[in-house]
């Protein structure tokens, strides 16, 4: 049951409630970065990974620290600092140990602290978590959850990588050029996106 | 003299410079609550008044926060005023509060905030600071509320929730009528900006405060530096 579950989160983080193209969160890097195929691939592996490891580390926090001392209106102001110490902390890491990995994400780090999917995924995972119902997200859904709104994130920036590529030859209208013909672009991939609306939470109930 | 200066302050976010039209800043809020005008307000209104009081700490705190650390800086005391704004919205429009849900302390990382504390507040005296903040929010404020029309009334068919036209097109209030809509309004933005001869928006990397840190890897260099460059330059 709780393998279900966990698989049924994982495929509506990345399907009917993608993070980008059904939430809106994450629109600057969507838009900015996804010109080039191999951009798109770090930015999101990036995300993913910084997504779950801010999960890991708030999730604890605001349930074990915050909630019982009556400290949960600071969530915001919390959270901005572990993210952005954490993203902090994962660069000195990997330039340390792991020089090549830091070769091929380390330009992407900086760009995630202010990037809202981030702090959007910590706290709509906290909104899950109701105790008094069967249908409560525990610490494993919350990364799974995560990992799927990280996976969600790369599936959604591959498909624009794509889409771009073949806008980009494209004869468009001179006051479209550029970024309002992304968006229409945007637009009907979000649109495609629609389709999967209602189809994970009728495969499987959560628990 | 120094008053024609100050509304230049205030008027230049308003048309301009607008924020999200022009400078493409804060889409995600932009395309996110604007499925309903008094969302659009709710939202426009909050984001005010945040940036007016980040800017006016940012302006007083710009000789004593160190270089270095200004971000983190930065992002505190916004990240405080957000906290304020939440508790504020939560006890006196609760039914804002929910319909804007986690927009509402997204506006922390909301890059037209950061970026006028970067751009404008960290330079410049406290009380034009104000004024940019206020003339920002403005024109956020318009921006979303003009997005927030068209997408109501042919969405719902309502504005402000009073029944206008019987069609009802709900692709308009779901998330590809966002993009849609909004990437219609800047193409407008875009048609007026270039008939007036001012520099036409390209890319989202222009405004935003990261485009400094942007430019140091070569995704978007073409874009970042150089908006009228049709052709990609080959990236390694």
């Amino acid at each position: 049951m709780l393998v279900k579950s966990l698989v049924s989160v994982f495929l509506a983080a990345i399907l009917t409630e993608n993070y980008v193209l059904c939430k809106f969160l994450g629109i600057c890097p969507f838009l900015g970065v996804s010109k080039k195929l191999n951009t798109a691939v770090g930015m999101s592996v990036a995300v993913t990974f910084v997504m779950v490891l801010a999960t890991a580390v708030t999730f604890p926090i605001y349930q074990y620290l915050l909630v019982p001392n009556d400290l949960a209106y600071l969530q915001t102001i919390v959270f901005i600092l572990i993210i952005a110490g954490l993203v902090q902390l994962v660069e000195i890491v990997l330039k340390k140990y792991i020089p090549s990995l830091y070769q091929s994400l380390g330009v992407y780090l900086p760009l995630i602290t202010t990037n809202c999917a981030i702090l959007g995924v910590t706290m709509l995972v906290l909104q899950k978590v109701d105790t008094t119902t069967a249908y409560t997200y525990t610490y494993g859904h919350a990364l799974v959850n995560s990992l799927g709104a990280g996976v969600g994130f790369l599936v959604a920036m591959v498909m624009f990588a794509g889409v771009r590529s073949r806008i980009e030859t494209a004869d468009i209208p001179k006051s479209l050029k550029g970024l309002p013909i992304t968006l229409v672009a945007a637009s009907l991939v979000a649109l495609s996106f629609l389709g999967f609306s209602g189809f994970v939470d009728k495969l499987i109930p959560l628990q | 003299m120094a008053t024609k200066s100050y509304m230049q302050e205030f008027t230049k976010g308003i048309i301009k410079e607008n924020p999200v039209l022009c400078l493409v800043l804060g889409t995600c809020p932009t395309l996110a609550v604007t499925t309903s005008a008094s969302n659009a307000i709710g939202m426009g209104v909050a984001a005010t008044a945040v940036l007016m009081c980040s800017n006016a700490v940012i302006s007083m705190l710009r000789k004593v926060i160190p270089d270095k650390v200004r971000i983190p800086a930065y992002i505190t005391i916004i990240a405080g005023f957000v906290t304020i704004v939440q508790m504020i919205v939560k006890a006196f429009a609760p039914t804002i509060n929910d319909s804007l849900g986690i927009f509402l302390p997204l506006i922390v990382v909301n890059c037209i905030i950061l970026g006028r504390a970067e751009m404008y507040a960290s330079k410049n005296p406290v009380f034009p600071s104000i004024l940019d903040g206020l003339g920002m929010g403005v024109g956020f404020t318009a921006a979303l509320l003009c997005m927030g029309i068209i997408r109501e009334l042919l969405g719902s068919g309502t504005v402000f929730g009073v029944q206008l036209i019987p069609v009802q097109i709900l692709i308009f209030i779901l998330p590809p009528g966002g993009f849609f809509v909004f990437g219609m309004l800047i193409a407008i933005a875009n048609k007026l900006n270039s008939k007036a001869g001012k520099k036409v928006v390209d890319s989202p990397c222009q405004g935003c405060p990261m485009s400094k840190t942007c430019k140091s890897f070569a995704c978007e260099k073409e874009n970042c530096e150089n908006s009228d460059k049709e052709v990609a330059p080959d990236v390694s």
